[in-house]
């Protein structure tokens, strides 16, 4: 399934156990413009919730996920 | 100002100080400021270089010691101090050592883990922890 969103960076967090796949995106966050859109790639089956907790409490915006099979890919845009 | 999430670390065997560095890894990520206080155990797992070589379990637990830390090998866990180092890095976090137990095993900060920022005293982290949001003790 192709996603629709352009992404300005691609985080790969595949195989990542928690807390990595909410650090990789603090860290990776940091170095984004506002309005920019990361996309991250993740296996670890916390992610689901943590990662939508994670863009609630920082202020940035979740805008989409995209699943396959084990793996869901996230779509965060940088608060602007 | 940032909510605070306040973590005494009393443990010093690995499954803890996991669970702790785990804690204050989301704790940071998630934009809050954390404030590790060590104390007994836990200023013990910061010696320096004690990380390197420390591979107690909980003592009900000692018989899955070595299928845990392999587990953590295969599924290339990172270690508590790497998470730490992690936490540092993109959010306020503080690990302070308690003085009490400095002065009990005659330590000083420089016998200690450079990630161990300072050295303070009970009223210290009751006067931090009064205000945090979340506060837990491991």
């Amino acid at each position: 399934m192709t996603p629709s969103i352009q992404a300005d960076r691609y985080i790969d967090a595949k195989g990542q156990m928690c807390p990595m796949p909410v650090l990789m995106l603090a860290k990776a966050i940091r170095d984004l413009q506002p309005g920019q859109v990361l996309a991250l790639s993740a296996t670890d089956k916390g992610a689901r919730r943590d990662i939508p907790a994670w863009a609630e409490k920082t202020g940035n915006k979740l805008l989409d996920v995209i699943e396959q099979a084990d793996l869901l890919t996230f779509y965060i845009q940088k608060a602007v | 100002m940032a909510e605070r999430m306040s973590l005494v670390l009393f443990s010093g065997t690995v499954d803890k100080l996991m669970a702790a560095s785990i804690l204050a890894t989301g704790g940071a990520a998630m934009g809050m400021e954390v404030d590790i206080f060590l104390t007994t155990w836990g200023i013990e797992a910061f010696r320096a270089g004690a990380y390197k070589t420390n591979q107690k379990v909980s003592a009900d637990f000692e018989e899955y010691g070595p299928v845990m830390m392999e587990a953590m090998q295969v599924k290339k866990a990172p270690s508590w101090m790497e998470n730490l180092k992690g936490a540092k890095e993109i959010g306020e976090v503080t690990i302070s050592a308690c003085s009490m137990t400095m002065e009990l095993f005659g330590l000083q900060l420089s016998d200690l883990e450079p990630i161990v920022d300072e050295v303070t005293g009970v009223a210290t982290f009751v006067e931090r922890a009064r205000e945090s949001k979340i506060s837990l003790f491991i």
